[in-house]
């Protein structure tokens, strides 16, 4: 029955391949999108999302949104930046904490001036020295402020640049004093920009151990984390240990998802769309392939008749054109299935990406063109196999 | 034993207003070896008997025992297979497939067969030779004459010997020379104990089978019975 049937496919070879037509591009769409969507996703992962995938923080766990933070108290210590570096994996880590300054207006003239707003409420962080590093901060000019400032205590500030601009201060070689409530404050260095944490761009950002002494903070807020590529599942189950021992669940991390999840979730909305485009032409070709073979039906009723009086049943009749269709379908399936796999190379090779393509899809695209062949010959084939021999033989 | 073909009061009535009785009230009996002609004018009803004999229709009426077998008792599949094993068909237009060589066509009857596949190919060729075409095998229909075209198929009709060689204006479609070599070719198959029955409404056909019957409006009379056709 097979060679029965691939001899009518070959026996017209131009009219077969027009016939497969729409099925080679349906699958071809379908392998492409399939491949160039992991492709993609691959790429989006490698160069996007680099600096959301090395980020890591810790924080107080607040228990969720019924917590009560004040029961417990907050292990973070303020030589998290030691305990973190230590670890392998990580880059860079510093405390944040949020000063409360209960109102207190900052400024840069020692005297108010009653005729313009000089005062200003700007609010102000306390950092250690290796959150500038964390957070990935650029010095607009001055420097930052060292573990020396940060043992010491020492009365430093470093600014953002909306708060150095509000504060009206642009140089910063002579150290110039802010003073913030009954504080007073050297400046030693103006940010131009940071990756994260933007928040820190508006703010007065003080040494630990200055706000340790004059604000009585017992322990960081937060803890950032700079890690290497590929390291944050690994850093986020290790940090809350290394930070605090004793009760390391008292702390929450949260670590950027896996790559392997962002690459799927991209994967996933690109395959979406594309699997139905896919889909759309897929279907064409199945509706090309059932008018076809409908047509090469009628055109054949004198062999039909002819195989009946052979000694053909309805149903070897109806399977001969079923199997037309499917090898058809398989055929267009191998077609279209390499098509799309040099798309998926060419688009690659254009692009300089690597071209990834999991192995089941061309091994599945034959089958899965037969299968719509078959769909697409169920109508035809039962036309005709209700084809009545004697007219089929009167017509010739 | 039994004749090949026995009918008894077969009848064929197309519905329709007014319904067309195609065949009346039939009686026919052909024993096995027997050459019958059957001849009638156009309308009278000869495909119609051909073509219940060949069993690709069924008759409103009657009985009819093939090789001893009431047809009427066999379902689609067995009546496919007793057309694959028992009848061999030729018909007035060919019905050539024409991408297929000769012994591709001819071995075409063999699909729906029991049998081993193995010497197909040796069995088809083996047909052609037989009926002269020994030299064509794997010529395409398109290249062979309307003569050496007629020889495919009644290579295609006698592979698996049949009992019963059916022929529907087998020399229709072809001129005076050429009918005759294909009726020569009747004959020898005859001589060789076929039996055949040939539908026609051409005299020189008719002659040459040993009985001659006439159907006239589905009315089946004998013409001649048992002509002598000379001493072989
Ligand atoms: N399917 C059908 N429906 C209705 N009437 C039919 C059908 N088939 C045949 N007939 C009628 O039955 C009668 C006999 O037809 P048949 O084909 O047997 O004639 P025939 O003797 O073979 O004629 P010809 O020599 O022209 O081939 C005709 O009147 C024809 O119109
Ligand atoms: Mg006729």
């Amino acid at each position: 029955m097979l060679a029965e049937a691939t001899a009518a496919l070959t026996a017209r070879p131009a009219r077969t391949l027009l016939t497969a037509l729409g099925t080679v591009l349906g699958v071809a769409a379908l392998v492409a999108t399939l491949g160039l969507a992991k492709t993609a996703g691959g790429q989006i992962v490698g160069r996007f999302d680099e600096l959301e995938a090395t980020r890591v923080e810790v924080s107080l766990d607040n228990g969720g949104f019924f917590g009560q933070q004040d029961n417990r108290p907050n292990p973070l210590p303020f030589d998290a930046e030691d305990r973190l570096t230590r670890l392998n994996g990580v880059a860079f880590a510093g405390t944040k904490t949020s000063i409360d300054l209960e109102g207190a207006f900052a400024r840069s003239v020692p005297v108010v001036d009653p005729l313009g707003q000089t005062e200003f409420q700007v609010p102000m962080f306390s950092a250690s020295p290796g959150l500038f590093d964390a957070v990935r901060g650029q010095l607009e000019t001055g420097r930052w402020y060292d573990h020396g400032h940060n043992d010491r205590g020492d009365a430093v500030a470093i600014l953002g640049p909306a708060a150095a601009e509000r504060l009206n201060i642009n140089r910063v070689d002579a150290s110039p004093a802010i003073f913030v409530g009954e504080h007073t404050l050297a400046v030693v260095g103006i940010i131009r920009a940071v990756e994260r944490e933007p928040d820190l761009l508006s703010a007065i950002i003080v040494p630990d151990g200055w706000a340790r002494t004059t604000f009585g903070i017992v322990a960081p807020e937060e803890v950032h984390i700079d890690v290497e590529v590929g390291a944050a599942q690994l850093i986020g189950s290790q940090a809350a240990i290394a930070l605090a021992p004793n009760d390391p669940d008292l702390l929450r991390v949260a670590v950027p998802p896996s790559p392997g999840q962002v690459r799927r979730d991209v994967e996933g909305d690109v395959n979406a769309l594309f699997l139905v485009l896919g889909g759309i032409s897929l279907l064409v070709g199945a509706i090309g392939i059932a008018n076809v073979t409908l047509v090469s039906v009628l055109e054949r009723t004198g062999e039909i008749g002819l195989r009946r009086a052979l000694g053909a049943t309805r149903r070897h009749i109806a399977t001969q054109f079923m199997f037309e269709s499917a090898v058809l379908g398989a055929l267009a399936g191998l077609i279209g299935a390499s098509l799309g796999v040099l798309v998926v190379v060419g688009v690659s090779a254009n692009r300089e990406w690597t071209p990834i393509l999991d192995e089941w899809i061309p091994l599945a695209a034959p089958p899965a063109g037969a299968i719509v062949g078959l769909v697409a010959g169920l109508y035809p084939a039962l036309k005709a196999a209700s084809i009545e021999p004697i007219s089929a033989l009167r017509s010739g | 034993m039994a004749p090949v073909v026995h009918l008894d009061r077969i009848e064929r009535t197309f519905p329709g207003t007014p319904p067309v009785h195609a065949l009346r009230e039939s009686n026919l009996t052909i024993e096995k070896n027997d050459y019958i002609a059957i001849v009638g004018p156009s309308g009278s009803g000869k495909s119609t008997l051909l073509h219940l004999l060949g069993l690709l229709d069924r008759p409103t009426g009657g009985t009819y025992w093939l090789d001893g077998v009431d047809t009427a008792s066999l379902d689609d599949t067995a009546r496919a297979g007793m057309r694959a094993e028992r009848i061999g068909f030729v018909f007035q237009a060919f019905h050539l497939l024409g991408h297929r060589t000769a012994v591709e066509n001819v071995m075409l009857a063999e699909i729906h067969r029991r049998g081993g596949s193995k010497q197909r190919r040796e069995r088809a060729e083996a047909a052609l030779r037989r009926v002269g075409l020994g030299h064509r095998i794997d010529a395409f229909p398109t290249t062979l004459s309307g003569g050496e075209r007629q020889r495919v198929a009644v290579a295609r009709a006698l592979i698996g010997g049949p009992s019963l060689l059916l022929a529907d204006e087998p020399t229709g479609n072809l001129d005076s020379k050429t009918s005759e070599s294909i009726l020569q070719l009747f004959d020898d198959l005859h001589a060789a104990g076929l039996t055949l029955a040939v539908i026609t409404h051409d005299d020189d056909v008719s002659e040459r089978a040993q009985r001659r019957i006439r159907i006239h409006d589905g009315v089946l009379t004998p013409l001649t019975e048992l002509v002598d056709r000379g001493a072989r």
